[in-house]
C-alpha cells in the first residue's frame, strides 16, 4: 500500500491551475500503487480552498496558519514533513512551478528521500514505479529508479492532463507547529507582474518574441491579443530586460506545449528550443533564412515579423 | 565585515555539444564531448567574487567528481576565487550524495553563505542546494536574481545582486519565481542558488590564469568523510526524444494563413 502525497500550491487565495496537473499525476500514481491519494494545502486563510480540491478524490490536509501565508521552503517543508509521515506516504509531489521546485529538495532531504525533478511519465506500478524525466536540456529521456523508503517527484505540469473533479474526498485540519519566531527568513516583497492574457503552461496558443523583435514587442502583443494567446520571450529578450522574466520560454524558463508556438524573431538556440519543441505546431517568422529554428518548425516563413505578424492579424480579423 | 563564501563548480558537458545515448541506453557517447564548467555554477562563483569585492573575505570553491574536475577548479581560482577543495570520487552521483558531501565540507570550512547553481545542465535536477540547506539546518533562496537587467550600468560594475545587511548578519536575495520578484532576506549563514539573470561571469584573464595554478587546491576521498555514497536516484535506461519532423517554408502571409487555417486547423 503506497499512499501518494501531492502538495497543493495556491496564491494570494486561488489554487493554482498547476495543481490540478499535479493532482491528475497523483491520481494515476494512486492507481499504479493502489494507495490512497492525499493533497497538501498550505496558505493562511485557504480552508475554503479544501472542500473543491476533495472532489478529486483526495483526503485533504488543511495547514491554515499566519506563518505560512508566504511560500517560504523553510516554513512549509517542516509542514510538508508532518503531513507526508502522518498520511505513510509513500510517495510525495507536486507540480514543477517556482514553488514546487524551491519547495520539495528540502522536504525530500528532511525526508531522506531521492528525488525526481520534472516527472513527464511513470512506469512500472507497485513498489518498481519508476520516473521518466528530461536531462541534458530535454535530449535525453531518462527512467530513473527512486531508492529510498519515500519517493519524492515535481511534474511538468504539461504531461499530465488536469484533474476533474469527479469523485469525492474529506478535509482534514493539520495543527501547524512552526515557530515564526525560529525562521532564518524573511518576506520582504513580492512584484507581482499581472497580466489578462493566459498562463503560458496553460495556453492553447502562444506568441512568442526573440532579439529579432530589438524590444518592441507590439507585434507580437497585437498578435496573441487577436488569438487570445499567451505571450512568450526568449532569454535574450529577458536579458535585455524588454520583458519580465516570468515570460521566459526555455530549458530553464517554462517548458511549454501548447497546439500552436509562433516563434518571431527567434533564432532557436537549444535552450529555448527545449522549452518549446513539445508544441503541436511551431510557426517560426525569421529574416534570417539559415535560424536553426526553421529546422523544427512545421511551418517557416523567412521575413520581417513587424511586416508577418500584422499581416498574419488582418487574415484573422479583416478591418 | 569579511564573508566566506564557499561555491560549486561542477563539470559538465558544454551544453553546445551535440548529446547522444549510447544504443545500450546505460549512457550518453562521451567520444568527442567537451566539458566546462556548468554555467549557472559560473554565475554562483561571479557572485561570489562580486561579494569578496566589496566585502572583503575569501572564496571557497568545491568540487565534487573525478580528477579531471580540477580543471573547473582551476577555471574558478583563475575567475579570482581563493582556494578550491576537490572531493573526489569516481562513481555516480546524486543530489543526496552531492549535498550530504557538501555538507560535510560546510562542517569544515564554515562559510558565511555557500552558493550553488540552481541546477546542473546534465541532470537539471535543481536539488543539491536546497538539498545542502535542510541538511545544514539554514535557509535558502532558490533562482537568485537580480532587478537590474544584464545591460545595466549597475552590472557593468559589477555589482553584487546579493545585498549583505548593513550588520553583515543577512542577505537579501531577489528571487525569479512565477508571476514575478520576489525578495527573501535571510540570517547568515545561507545557501543561495543562482539563476541565469544574477550576473554576468567574467572571462579568466591571463595574469589569472597564471596565479590560479599556485592557489592550493585540498582534494579529499569522498571515502573518508563517513558518507553514504550510494545513490538513491538510479538511472535505469536513457532513450532519445522522438525527433520533431521537418517542415515546410512558406513563401508569404497567405500560405502560412492557408496552412494553419486549412491543413491544419490551428486558426
Amino acid at each position: 500500500m503506497s499512499n501518494v502525497l501531492i502538495v497543493a500550491e495556491q496564491h494570494q487565495g486561488a489554487l493554482r491551475k498547476a495543481t490540478l496537473h499535479a493532482v491528475a499525476a497523483g491520481r494515476e500514481l494512486a492507481q499504479r500503487t493502489g494507495g490512497k491519494l492525499h493533497v497538501a494545502l498550505l496558505g493562511a486563510g485557504v480552508k475554503g480552498l479544501a472542500a473543491g480540491l476533495t472532489r478529486h478524490g483526495a483526503e485533504v490536509h488543511v495547514a491554515d496558519a499566519a506563518v505560512l501565508e508566504k511560500p517560504v521552503a523553510e516554513a512549509h517543508a517542516p509542514v510538508v514533513v508532518a503531513i507526508a509521515k502522518a498520511t505513510r506516504a509513500t510517495f510525495v509531489g507536486a507540480a514543477a512551478t517556482a514553488y514546487g521546485k524551491d519547495l520539495l529538495p528540502r522536504a525530500a532531504a528532511l525526508l531522506d528521500a531521492g528525488m525526481a525533478t520534472e516527472v513527464l511519465s511513470f512506469g512500472g506500478d507497485g513498489a518498481q514505479v519508476t520516473f521518466r524525466r528530461p536531462m541534458w536540456a530535454g535530449n535525453v529521456l531518462a527512467e530513473v529508479e527512486i531508492a529510498s523508503a519515500v519517493k519524492v517527484f515535481t511534474v511538468r505540469p504539461t504531461e499530465f492532463a488536469a484533474s476533474a473533479p469527479d469523485a469525492a474526498g474529506s478535509v482534514v485540519d493539520e495543527p501547524v507547529s512552526v515557530d515564526a519566531g525560529g525562521l532564518q527568513t524573511r518576506h520582504v516583497s513580492f512584484e507581482e507582474v499581472k497580466s489578462a492574457r493566459p498562463e503560458l503552461t496553460e495556453a492553447r496558443v502562444i506568441v512568442s518574441g526573440g532579439r529579432g523583435t530589438k524590444g518592441d514587442f507590439k507585434p507580437i502583443e497585437a498578435l496573441a491579443d487577436l488569438l487570445g494567446a499567451a505571450v512568450g520571450a526568449t532569454r535574450a529578450a529577458v536579458d535585455a530586460g524588454w520583458v519580465p522574466n516570468d515570460m521566459q520560454v526555455g530549458q530553464t524558463g517554462k517548458v511549454v506545449a501548447p497546439e500552436l508556438y509562433i516563434a518571431a524573431g527567434i533564432s532557436g538556440a537549444i535552450q529555448h528550443l527545449a522549452g518549446m519543441k513539445g508544441s503541436k505546431i511551431i510557426v517560426a517568422v525569421n529574416k534570417d533564412e539559415e535560424a536553426p529554428v526553421f529546422q523544427i518548425a512545421d511551418y517557416g516563413l523567412v521575413g520581417d515579423l513587424f511586416k508577418v505578424l500584422p499581416e498574419l492579424g488582418q487574415k484573422l480579423a479583416p478591418k | 565585515m569579511a564573508l566566506k563564501v564557499l561555491v560549486t563548480a561542477k563539470r559538465v558537458e558544454d551544453p553546445e555539444s551535440k548529446i547522444k545515448v549510447r544504443p545500450d541506453g546505460g549512457g550518453i557517447v562521451t567520444d568527442g564531448v567537451n566539458y566546462k564548467m556548468n554555467p549557472f555554477d559560473e554565475i554562483a562563483v561571479e557572485e561570489a567574487l562580486r561579494l569578496k569585492e566589496k566585502h572583503g573575505g575569501e572564496v571557497v570553491v568545491a568540487s565534487i567528481g573525478g580528477d579531471r574536475s580540477v580543471t573547473e577548479i582551476r577555471a574558478a581560482l583563475a575567475m579570482g576565487a581563493d582556494r578550491g577543495v576537490l572531493v573526489k570520487h569516481d562513481g555516480p552521483l546524486d543530489p543526496v550524495v552531492v549535498s550530504a558531501l557538501l555538507a560535510k565540507v560546510c562542517e569544515a570550512e564554515k562559510p558565511d553563505l555557500v552558493i550553488l547553481g540552481k541546477q546542473s545542465i546534465d541532470d537539471d535536477q535543481n536539488q543539491a542546494g536546497q538539498y545542502l540547506a535542510a541538511r545544514l539546518g539554514r535557509p535558502q533562496a532558490t533562482f537568485a536574481s537580480k532587478k537590474e537587467s544584464l545591460e545595466s550600468e549597475a552590472e557593468a560594475k559589477k555589482e553584487p545582486g546579493l545585498r549583505l545587511g548593513a550588520d553583515g548578519k543577512t542577505i537579501q536575495v531577489v528571487r525569479e519565481i512565477d508571476g514575478g520578484i520576489e525578495t527573501l532576506e535571510l540570517r547568515l549563514p545561507a545557501v543561495v542558488t543562482t539563476d541565469l539573470r544574477l550576473n554576468k561571469p567574467r572571462f579568466a584573464s591571463l595574469p589569472g590564469i597564471m596565479k590560479a595554478k599556485k592557489k592550493p587546491v585540498q582534494e579529499i576521498a569522498a571515502t573518508s568523510l563517513g558518507v553514504d555514497l550510494t545513490p538513491k536516484v538510479v538511472l535505469k535506461k536513457l532513450a532519445e526524444p522522438p525527433a520533431r519532423k521537418g517542415g515546410v517554408r512558406v513563401a508569404d502571409v497567405e500560405e502560412l494563413w492557408k496552412k494553419l487555417h486549412d491543413e491544419a486547423k490551428a486558426l
